[in-house]
């Protein structure tokens, strides 16, 4: 019975009993509860296969997330994130650790024991090209879900098929055309509505709008947007760029070769990030109100991301960080939740609240501030800072950074280097912006 | 009709979000493939390499009637049409006359048109039973190693590479004379065709099965793979329904340049007298009779030459045009 009313056509079945617009706000359950999460990639060369390292892809990640809220996981490109996406949705095999959906430990489920779990999570892809196998119509692709999971439709696979192609915008005459036939944005959407077809409980969406041209990237994200409402979706969403998880997320998570640096819920992280890594990364993105933007630090991180193959000991951003002390070359910051609901790994935090008892605990944790010298060494970090900047970046006083003054010259920001953002972001609903 | 189908390509791409309101009237999309048969269709020299091979075709499939018309049986003696002294034709261009349009054998006064025609049945049927015969193979074991990869992937490939690196002609030469009289039940030219076949179709799968690998690996690693995985496709469905429809194209042309490959190597086995033996026409046994005699019979070696000439170089041209015309890149 559960085939025929999941498949069905009323888009409360899904979540039968539960009020949606509450399910947006406040999230219930843990869907989905990941522990000690590892990819290691073993690097193989020659013609012997040797081993010749170990890509430490994903290396210990815990989170949850919880029924009808969106997860957003940020980071630069190669930290982690699809290779994470892709452990959830099990079309990758963790090294360690577990996954459970909905209570099940999904990593210990046999292929054949997890086929008709699959239909509870589904995934959008990144490339609208490539997701979409060209060889087979429209109607084929969304009513593939139906089909492998042996799934009637109440009034048929094809009834069923042209609802989806409406429900994300498309036309049902579309369902005789090829992919080709289709732009980018209207791929995406088709790849959104397969998705959709068994009305899953949690959507995974690897950069879904990443590949789109940037006028259409804000009408899909309104779209994903608009699905989760209606069905009460939970989102993983996967992006390199705060902006675009902005828009969306309830919690945003940030990566960092392989593990998460800092995870709190929205409003807490953009308007106080706590660990340098997110400082920098949200520095970096483009502002579209101008007053705000000339009162902004930018920062630039130095150097490239080191290599998963041989991640920096310790805390891993310690060779990009200008907070960074002898400690967090030595000894691993734990992820630990510094205020409420929100967790940061860094031995040094900024925006803590110094009357609050919490910041003061971490800082009595640390140890007696290096001298000069140190300082110096840790303080590489350029930093572009205006003119009434507040001094948070070298409040800490540990380490300044080497600040540079740029009295406004908007062609340095970074929002001025993106040439279409500011004039289409009237307002907070920040579209997804590509980095520039 | 052929220049408003571009013309309408490049406007949606342009406009995409027109789509629906264009279509109104045709909504019935064109598939890769239908878009390739337009795109053939305007490539005269492919189209002709096409014309000639269908015609080849239907030679061999039709050539006892044909030979009843014309030419008469490729067996028969025209002995009275020889020079008694040099047993060449007597008159121009090899006795080609309109009984006998291009000529007749010396020596045995057969005519050449009409084991021409015969010999067309034996190098179609070795070169397209034995193309299936490795395309099976090649598609079966190319996808199974891209696919799974693996060990299973460096078995079949390393079996590819010994295959190729086999000294082919020496052992096709080595069995087809070992195998004179009866065997696997078969004997004479049945047993020596089946022989041919398999012998060029057990050495050709790894130009298939490369391709068709390489292929595979690319393809395993799209997305709509991955989404059918998500969904929980079997490997099966992936293959067969995901992964083998992209696979067609490539299939289908590079079969099309392997049937000349293998005529030409079914002509230098029979060359070799590896292969149907007299009285059985063949076109690389009559090149093979024609050699000792080029001087004082030209034409009986002109005609099979240049009729084997033709027909690699129409499947060749079919080939190219094939992969021009469903390669995506130039579209
Ligand atoms: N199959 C694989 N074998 C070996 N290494 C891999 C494999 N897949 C991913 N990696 C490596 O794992 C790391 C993380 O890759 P991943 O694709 O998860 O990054 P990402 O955060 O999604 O980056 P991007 O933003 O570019 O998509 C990269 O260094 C990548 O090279
Ligand atoms: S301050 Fe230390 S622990 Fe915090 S991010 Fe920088 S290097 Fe890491
Ligand atoms: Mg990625």
């Amino acid at each position: 019975m559960t085939e025929g009313a999941r498949a069905g056509d009323d888009v409360n079945v899904a979540q039968a009993g539960e009020p949606e617009a509450a399910s947006r706000r406040e999230p219930g359950d843990v869907l989905v509860r990941v522990r000690g999460l590892r990819k290691h990639f073993p690097i193989r060369s020659g013609m012997t296969r040797r081993r010749a390292g170990t890509v430490k892809a994903v290396d210990g990640l815990d989170f949850d997330i919880r029924e009808g809220e969106t997860l957003g996981l940020v980071g630069e490109s190669g930290c982690g994130k699809s290779t994470t996406g892709r452990m959830v949705m099990r079309l990758l095999e963790p090294s360690e650790g577990t996954i459970e959906f909905g209570g099940r430990d999904l990593t210990r489920l046999s292929r054949g024991q997890l086929r008709p779990l699959r239909r509870d999570f589904q995934m959008i892809f990144q490339d609208p090209q490539s997701s979409l196998n060209p060889r087979h119509t429209v109607g084929t692709i969304v009513g593939l879900p139906f089909r492998l999971q042996k799934v009637t439709p109440e009034g048929g696979v094809k009834k069923a098929v042209q609802e989806l192609l409406e429900l994300v915008g498309l036309s049902p005459e579309h369902y005789n055309r090829y992919p080709h036939e289709f732009s980018g944005g209207q791929r995406q959407r088709i790849g959104i509505a397969r998705a959709l077809a068994l009305r899953p409980k949690l959507v995974v969406a690897d950069e879904p709008v990443s590949a789109l041209d940037v006028s259409i990237q804000a009408q899909v994200v309104n779209l994903l947007d608009d699905l989760q409402s209606e069905f009460g979706l939970t989102y993983l969403i996967i992006a390199h760029d705060l902006s675009v998880v902005r828009h969306t997320s309830d919690r945003v998570a940030v990566m960092y070769l392989g593990k998460i640096v800092e995870i709190a819920d929205r409003e807490d992280l953009y308007s106080s990030p706590k660990h340098p890594y997110t400082v920098a990364l949200m520095s970096a993105v483009p502002v579209p109100d101008p007053a705000r933007r000339e009162s902004r630090d930018r920062i630039l991180l130095k150097g490239d991301v080191p290599s998963p193959m041989d991640p920096p000991p310790a805390c891993r951003f310690h060779t990009r960080c200008w907070k960074a002390q002898d400690i967090c070359k030595t000894q691993e910051p734990p992820l630990a939740e510094l205020t409420t609901r929100h967790q940061v790994a860094c031995h040094f935090p900024e925006n803590m609240p110094t009357e609050d008892g919490a910041g003061e605990a971490v800082l009595l944790a640390k140890p007696a501030p290096a001298d000069a010298v140190a300082a110096g060494e840790g303080a590489e970090a350029v930093a572009e800072t205006s003119a009434e900047a507040p001094a948070e970046t070298s409040a800490d006083g540990a380490a300044e950074p080497v600040a540079e003054s740029s009295t406004d010259s908007p062609a340095e920001t970074p929002a001025a280097a993106s040439p279409k953002a500011p004039d289409e972001a009237p307002g907070k609903d920040t579209p997804p912006t590509p980095a520039p | 009709m052929t220049a408003p189908i571009e013309t309408t390509g490049v406007a949606r791409e342009a406009h995409p979000e027109a789509i629906a309101d264009a279509a109104g009237a045709r909504i019935e999309g064109r598939s890769l493939g239908q878009i390739a048969w337009a795109r053939f269709r305007r490539d005269r020299v492919a189209m002709a390499g096409g014309v000639v091979i269908i015609f080849m075709v239907l030679v061999a499939i039709f050539a006892p009637l044909i030979t009843d018309v014309i030419g008469g049986g490729p067996t028969e003696y025209h002995d009275d049409l020889l020079d008694p002294v040099l047993n060449i034709p007597t008159g121009s261009f090899g006795g080609a006359s309109w009984d006998h349009p291009l000529g007749l054998e010396p020596v045995n006064g057969r005519d050449i048109f009409s084991r021409i025609c015969y010999g067309a049945r034996i190098s179609m049927l070795v070169a397209f039973l034995a193309t299936l015969l490795s395309v099976v193979l090649g598609v079966v074991l190319g996808t199974v190693a891209g696919y799974f990869g693996g060990w299973v992937d460096g078995l079949i490939s390393r079996a590819m590479d010994v295959f190729l690196a086999f000294p082919l002609l020496l052992f096709a030469i080595a069995i087809g004379s070992s195998l004179q009289g009866e065997a696997f039940g078969l004997h004479g030219d049945t047993l020596r065709i089946t022989v041919l076949i398999f012998v060029i179709g057990f050495f050709s799968w790894p130009y298939i099965a490369r391709i068709v690998r390489g292929q595979t690996l690319s393809l395993r690693e799209r997305e709509f793979v991955e989404a059918a995985r998500s969904l929980g496709a079997t490997d099966r469905h992936i293959i067969f329904k995901e992964l083998l429809p992209n696979l067609v194209g490539p299939i289908l042309v590079y079969s099309t340049l392997l049937i000349p490959t293998n005529i030409l190597f079914e002509a230098a086995l029979s060359y070799l007298g590896v292969g149907v033996q007299e009285p059985t026409a063949s076109w690389g046994g009559m090149l093979s009779a024609a050699t000792p005699r080029y001087q004082d019979a030209p034409m009986f070696m002109v005609v099979p030459g240049v009729t084997i000439f033709i027909t690699v170089l129409a499947f060749n041209l079919l080939g190219d045009g094939l992969r021009d015309a469903l390669d995506p890149r130039s579209r």
